[in-house]
């Protein structure tokens, strides 16, 4: 066993990431969990610190909110890969790493001379990820987040009721995420195989599959009986149209219903917070609640086949939506779920990272600025290890970290 | 071209060596959890998933239910199961029954990791939290995956992807100015949280390799989703500048980085769309060449500040023009002079038309159904590729061999216990 001393997860492993907006996700999860990653930017830099917003909305290298997120806990050389004598510092640099993520124009590596080929016969334990369109061996059309969104499927199931109005691009930058997601688990597998093997691989992870991976019914419907879901306003895009799960709350906030009352605890439970509520005299559904004593539970498939069990369950939707037009969103949400019945509040970024159970847990990180002197507050951990806790420290400067090439042969 | 052949025998029944020293002792259902430990199968982990043989399993909502396998119906047809839970084992397990849980204690004996994604506390109440499963084996990684976790406010609340994306600024951030927020049309964080589950118990198992200590891995989904809009929190939390504002959110345009125009647009036919993605002033030049309208021409359009400027205008325009083609068509000239476009795929389009996707459509045998597809993994591995051979197991079909083989009881034993409904 290896003596790790220090109580990150991956401590001690080398990754070499070549900066791009498409693999940038793979390398902070691996840092922020302890491996050291070491990102390679162009000489001016990678494109990503160019882009909106910035810190203060000073438009500087250093301030790109963008470059922030994707690159916390990471180290920073700047090498001009077309250049001789720094394509020689990478490669020398590359035999000092456990794992390499790029996601480069195909064929721009290989020409080069800094490819998977050119390494792996003398380093035959590195694990090589390059994050494709749709593989090593395929083309290599421009595309951005929209359009993989787009051709992978996710678009299609995403929008509103009305078809008139476009389908719409979940928002975040998701395609580039999902690959990663991907590439993640991929590159932990083959580092738990070469622990025992001695060798390292190559991992070629596709963009337009990793989207296409992602579509859940859309794919389901058709792999299983050729069924084309259509896509329906803040809900699961299905094969026929389903009724509203989203409301809009007294504050005028956006409110997810889940799915609606179906068993008598739930129905009795609603009626009760009617009650004490006083509103059952305006609650035209109230009397109908009643009836749902008689339901230990109601099947999703059984609304159609028992009018009376559809009758309820129509009415506790209603109630739900009754109880939206007197409440904020806020309150109903923690309402309804004290009282067993699963939903959620529409939150914007802003409001989530402000919300009690988010900062119960400790979900936003405070990151310090030394430069600015300030600590500025990140999205933290996805995942909380009893051992290894996740960390992050802010995105690396261009080139901060350039003395770690004075060490390479 | 070896790892091509490398990973193309994966589509094959030989087995991923990856992770074949795992064993998994899985809880997991729907997707957000059975979508975690069939990429742990599909790596070569033995996975055995334990269901309840009272509820015949139907904990898991996805049990017996449509999209069917073809024309099969009933409990092991349905088609999102048999998906999601492709490769692993199935056993079955009546917790409610003493003799059953010292089976279990047994399992996880000789398991390497532990995986559920019950609501919070049922594994406590079940006897199976962290410090009773440790009790059992010292170096065992558990990993729980609920909506909100373990801790909190919000621990005891329930939640389905909707929800965790709801609360999590997901389906906020998905959608147009002036209507409702249109969401992810499904369960996206399902998914993903199955992504990031993968990831932990991986970490996890690593930790355990290099060190001899085990841990507990507490995943809530919506944290997990609270990662995925990170540019537009920290907008908020460094600039005070919330995404709660006018004109937005518009997540068909591009804000960062900036691009115009960046949208989808209607196209010839019914319900075709198509994605243009103009990602500078040289690429515009190259689409108003292509679209070789006066209006396309003007000087007015060729700076991008004036693009974001006036992009109401500049979409409206653009329908004019995307409504004669033909989605397909249209998308492959633009990609040809460098423009990125798509044509938005329907499911059948991406499935059945798109040849790049083929290798992804995996043929499984099913013990009940028998030949079905499920999705595969998109990623190729040139020394051990993924495998997926099998169809998710009927209700107990593996429970001679965990029971007989694995910890050592008779037939007779099993048979009796399978009489008392004690499996």
């Amino acid at each position: 066993m290896t003596d790790v001393t220090s109580n990150s997860a991956l401590f001690g492993y080398r990754v070499i990431e070549v900066a791009s907006e498409r693999c940038a996700l793979a390398g902070k999860m691996l840092a922020d969990m302890g491996a050291e990653v070491i990102v390679v930017e162009p000489p001016e830099g990678c494109e990503t610190r160019l882009w909106e917003p910035f810190a203060g909305d000073v438009a500087d290298r250093e301030n790109s909110l963008h470059w922030w997120h994707y690159n916390t806990s990471k180290k920073s050389v700047a090498l001009d890969l077309e250049s001789e004598l720094d394509a020689q510092r990478f490669a020398a640099l590359v035999k000092t790493a456990d794992v390499v993520i790029e996601a480069e124009p195909l064929g721009r590596l290989d020409a080069l001379g800094l490819d998977w080929e050119q390494f792996h016969l003398t380093n035959q334990e590195l694990i090589w990820t390059s994050i494709t369109h749709h593989g090593r061996d395929g083309t290599d059309p421009p595309a951005t987040d929209l359009t993989l969104l787009a051709e992978g499927g996710p678009v299609w199931s995403c929008g509103y009721d009305d078809h008139a109005i476009p389908p719409v691009r979940g928002g975040g930058n998701q395609a580039f995420h999902t690959a990663c997601h991907y590439a993640v688990p991929s590159i932990l597998a083959a580092l738990m195989w070469r622990e025992n093997s001695g060798k390292g691989q190559l991992i070629d992870v596709s963009l337009l599959n990793s989207s296409n991976a992602t579509t859940e019914f859309a794919t389901l419907w058709w792999l299983n009986g050729e069924q084309q879901v259509e896509r329906q306003t803040g809900r699961h895009a299905l094969p026929t149209m389903t009724e509203w799960t989203q409301i809009q709350c007294a504050d005028g906030r956006w409110f997810n219903t889940g799915v609606p009352p179906r068993n008598k605890q739930e129905f009795r439970a609603l009626r009760s917070w009617i009650e004490e509520l006083e509103l059952v005299d305006q609650c035209s559904p109230y009397e109908i609640l009643k009836l749902g004593d008689q339901f230990e539970r109601i099947g999703l498939l059984e609304l159609d086949e028992d009018p009376l069990a559809g009758e309820v369950f129509q009415a506790g939707r209603e109630a739900i939506e009754f109880l939206g037009q007197h409440l904020n969103a806020y309150d109903l949400f923690v309402g309804l779920q004290e009282r067993g019945m699963a939903c959620g509040i529409v939150y914007s970024p802003e409001e989530m990272i402000g919300d009690p159970h988010f900062v119960g847990r400790g979900f936003p990180e405070q990151i310090f600025y030394e430069n600015r002197n300030t600590t500025h507050t990140h999205p933290g951990a996805p995942y909380r290890f009893s051992a290894t806790p996740w960390s992050a420290t802010r995105a690396p400067w261009l080139g901060e970290h350039q003395d770690l090439l004075n060490d390479l042969d | 071209m070896a790892m091509l052949n490398g990973q193309r025998k994966s589509m094959t029944s030989q087995k991923s060596q990856a992770l074949d020293n795992i064993r998994i002792c899985d809880f997991t259902g729907q997707l957000a959890g059975a979508g975690a430990t069939k990429i742990l199968a599909a790596f070569g982990a033995e996975v055995i998933r334990i269901e309840d043989p009272i509820q015949q399993g139907k904990w898991d909502i996805l049990r017996g239910v449509p999209p069917w396998i073809g024309n099969a119906r009933g409990l092991e047809a349905g088609g999102a199961f048999n998906n999601h839970n492709a490769g692993k084992l199935g056993i079955t397990l009546n917790l409610r029954d003493s003799r059953a849980k010292e089976l279990l204690r047994e399992l996880v004996r000789v398991s390497d990791a532990v995986t559920e994604n019950f609501a919070s506390g049922v594994m406590e109440r079940l006897g199976f939290g962290y410090e009773d499963l440790r009790s059992i084996r010292e170096d065992i990684v558990y990993v729980s995956n609920n909506g909100f976790g373990a801790t909190g406010p919000y621990a005891a609340f329930k939640s389905w992807g909707p929800i965790a994306q709801a609360v999590s600024g997901l389906t906020y951030t998905s959608g147009l100015p002036d209507l409702p927020p249109a969401g992810w049309g499904y369960s996206f964080m399902d998914h993903t949280g199955g992504y990031y589950m993968a990831t932990a118990v991986l970490m996890a198992l690593i930790h355990r390799q290099r060190t001899g200590q085990g841990q507990w891995v507490d995943l809530a989904c919506i944290e997990a989703a609270g990662t995925l809009n990170g540019v537009a929190t920290l907008d908020a939390t460094v600039n005070q500048r919330p995404m709660r504002r006018e004109g937005m959110p518009n997540s068909n345009r591009s804000q960062s980085p900036k691009m115009s125009p960046h949208g989808i647009w209607p196209t010839k036919g019914h319900d075709n769309w198509i994605a243009i993605a103009v990602r500078d002033d040289r690429e515009w030049q190259i689409l108003s060449q292509i679209i070789g309208e006066t209006w396309s021409s003007e000087d007015r359009w060729t700076r991008i500040e004036n693009r974001v400027q006036d992009e109401d205008e500049l979409e409206e325009l653009l329908t004019t023009w995307t409504l004669n083609h033909d989605r397909q068509e249209l998308a492959q000239e633009l990609i040809n002079a460098g423009v990125p476009s798509a044509p938005v795929l329907k499911p059948q389009e991406r499935i059945e038309y798109d040849q790049r996707t083929a290798e992804l459509w995996v043929t499984v045998e099913h013990t009940e159904v028998g030949q079905c597809k499920v999705e595969g993994l998109p990623v190729r591995m040139s020394e051990t590729p993924w495998s997926i051979a099998r169809g998710a197991a009927c209700l107990g079909e593996h429970n001679q061999y965990v029971f007989g083989e694995l910890l050592g009881l008779s037939d007779e034993e099993i048979e009796t216990l399978a009489a008392e409904s004690v499996i």
